[in-house]
């Protein structure tokens, strides 16, 4: 059962949902898998504290230019068919600007010369982390790097290679309704919202639902901080009717523990519950589209 | 003219509540929304567009189906997995390269442009402001970010403003990247939560990449005091001028379902501390010109 954790945006509390849920699986026996994909600024860890056990580097292919294979001022080939800028012609040979390379091989394949051979650019790490019965997949982008989405990717290859059939797999998606929000989605059984009862966490929300029943996954949402704002939210899961599968009250208490980077189901009575019943009701709907 | 950013690195922190609330108050400026993924500041202030515009960016493949004879060549060498087996091209994995249009032996792959949403300029009851929608599962477009910012910058030239100030966007990846180059200051909106210390320093260090000078508005005092001391200590060490700080407030909340800033919503409470933080702006200015 692969199960991902969305919002339309930062800071409403998927982080919180995700780690809490995890704890939760784990408590009761399961064997969980927890892919953090917020590969910008990975949080999870600092809720489940788990031990590293093994970090890798993560990159990406790009060209390096064979000067003496290449043909040089009268072919030009990669250059005009790079649509990224990634290469260009410098006074009297091509030159590589990895940065801006996506990595596609275009270049290499059309090279009449054979003169490109594929180098790698950083894109950051993968690593893995064990806590109890969770195993946490992460990547930490390299500070300078513009793309996201392939360690994203390669972080969530490498937790569905290395721990292929978990009883729950549960996937942090990066903020937001674009791409690398697309590629974390992807192959998942059911999908969980999570906002806040604001204006802004409305706004976010109907962008992520538009995104979902594109994607064509099954979702409900979880509405946290809430009592804090109005009711529009409410209305509008009524209106849409879309599944509420749970409520996380705010209070100063969870506030407080969540910017100390603790569990609520530890920390806080009352959360536990809520934790449970968003489980239930989330596993429930992810078997019912089986 | 000068360009001021407010960026957090994590979401949640009150980066837009308190962007707004700083277009309330000082000098003459262009606002500029490039938190493209989650564009929230309209919201906010309401406002007037005036002239929409599409906005596009890359390209994408379209495979025409009666000129495909399967060969299979386009999959075999489209590395982001963007042809499905029937030969249809996944519009949100599909990069643009055009690799298939390259290798298909029957011309049936072609690139065309690619729509990637909309950006708009308005008035708004601050002043004029530039704004772009990105459509569901586009690519988190720093293009845009930069297109945006290139119209504010053009129209706060022609208005004679004395400022540009753009709400930035989450993370520290492309968005980002483009939201920092060419700016004067940046403001790190940071709450004392331990997630948000760990993003803030990620972003500083990517802020220190672009040799941008840092300040810094700390939001939700209260919630941890230690935490709190923690970050005013990391702004000491590293030169970062400390602009203000608000308590934890859900006036900041309450203002939002009123569709005003905090300033207007209360403004004894909130005006004293956004006038001090535009006087410290200005003066940094005055001595840099100095
Ligand atoms: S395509 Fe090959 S031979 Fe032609 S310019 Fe590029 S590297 Fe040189
Ligand atoms: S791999 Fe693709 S993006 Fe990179 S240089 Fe070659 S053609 Fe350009």
């Amino acid at each position: 059962m692969q199960i991902a954790i969305a919002s339309g945006k930062g800071g409403t509390g998927k982080t919180t949902v995700a780690t809490n849920l995890a704890a939760y699986f784990s408590r009761t026996g399961m064997d969980v898998s927890l892919i953090d994909c917020d590969v910008e600024e990975p949080n999870a860890h600092f809720f489940l504290t788990p031990q590293w056990k093994d970090e890798k580097k993560e990159t990406v292919p790009v060209p390096r230019i064979d000067h003496d294979k290449c043909l040089g001022e009268e072919c030009r080939k990669c250059i005009e068919l790079c649509r990224f800028n990634a290469l260009i012609w410098m006074v009297d040979a091509v030159l590589e600007f990895p940065e801006l390379c996506h990595g596609c091989g275009l270049c290499t394949i059309a090279c009449p010369a054979s003169a490109i051979e594929e180098s790698t650019r950083s894109l950051g790490i993968s690593r893995v982390g064990q806590k109890d019965s969770i195993s946490l997949y992460s990547g930490l982008l390299r500070i300078g790097e513009a793309m996201a989405p392939p360690l994203i990717k390669k972080v969530k290859q490498r937790a569905l290679t290395e721990h292929p059939a978990p009883d729950v797999r549960l996937i942090d998606c990066p903020p937001g309704a674009t791409c690398p929000v697309v590629e974390a989605l992807e192959g998942s059984d059911a999908a969980i919202l999570v906002t806040e009862p604001t204006p802004f966490g409305l706004h976010d929300l109907r962008i992520a639902v538009e995104l979902l029943r594109k994607m064509e996954v099954p979702f409900g949402v979880v509405i946290n901080r809430a009592g804090m704002g109005d009711d529009r939210v409410h209305d509008y899961l009524k209106e849409e009717n879309i599944a509420l599968l749970g409520e996380l009250p705010h209070s100063m208490e969870a506030a407080s523990s969540y910017s100390e980077g603790k569990l609520l189901i530890e920390q806080v009575p009352g959360y536990e519950k809520v934790i449970s019943q968003i489980a239930q009701n989330i596993q429930n709907m992810a078997k019912s589209t089986r | 003219m000068k360009q001021i950013v407010i960026i957090s690195g994590k979401g949640g922190t009150g980066k837009t509540s308190i962007t707004a609330a700083l277009a309330g108050a000082g000098p003459h400026k262009v606002l500029a929304d490039c938190d493209v993924d989650a564009a929230d500041l309209h919201l906010i202030l309401s406002p007037e567009i005036n002239l929409k515009e599409k906005f596009h960016s890359g390209f994408t493949a379209t495979i025409d189906l009666d000129k495909c004879i399967q060969c299979g060549q386009c999959r075999e060498h489209c590395r982001f997995d963007a042809i499905s087996p029937e030969f249809t091209v996944i519009r949100e994995k599909c990069e643009g390269c055009g690799a298939c249009e390259f290798v298909c032996p029957s011309e049936a792959a072609t690139m065309q442009d690619r729509m990637c949403g909309y950006q708009f300029v308005s008035n708004t009851r601050f002043g004029t402001m530039v704004h772009a929608a990105l459509g569901i599962g586009e690519e988190n477009s720093g293009k845009l970010v930069t297109s945006v910012r290139r119209e504010a910058k053009a129209i706060a030239e022609a208005e004679k403003a004395k400022f540009v100030l753009v709400d930035g966007s989450p993370g520290i990846g492309c968005p980002v990247i483009a939201s920092l180059a060419d700016i004067d200051i940046c403001i790190l909106v940071a709450e004392p939560t331990v997630s948000a210390i760990h993003d803030l320093k990620r972003v500083h260090e990517l802020a220190g990449h672009f040799k941008t000078p840092c300040m810094c508005i700390l939001n939700k005092c209260g919630i941890n005091p230690a935490l709190e001391q923690e970050l005013e200590q990391y702004c000491a060490a590293n030169s970062i001028v400390l602009l203000g700080k608000f308590q934890y407030d859900l006036d900041f909340t309450k203002a939002q379902l009123h569709r005003q800033t905090v300033v207007e919503y209360d403004p004894e409470k909130f005006g004293p501390i956004i006038d001090g933080i535009w006087n410290e702006i200005n003066q940094y200015f005055r001595q840099m010109e100095e």
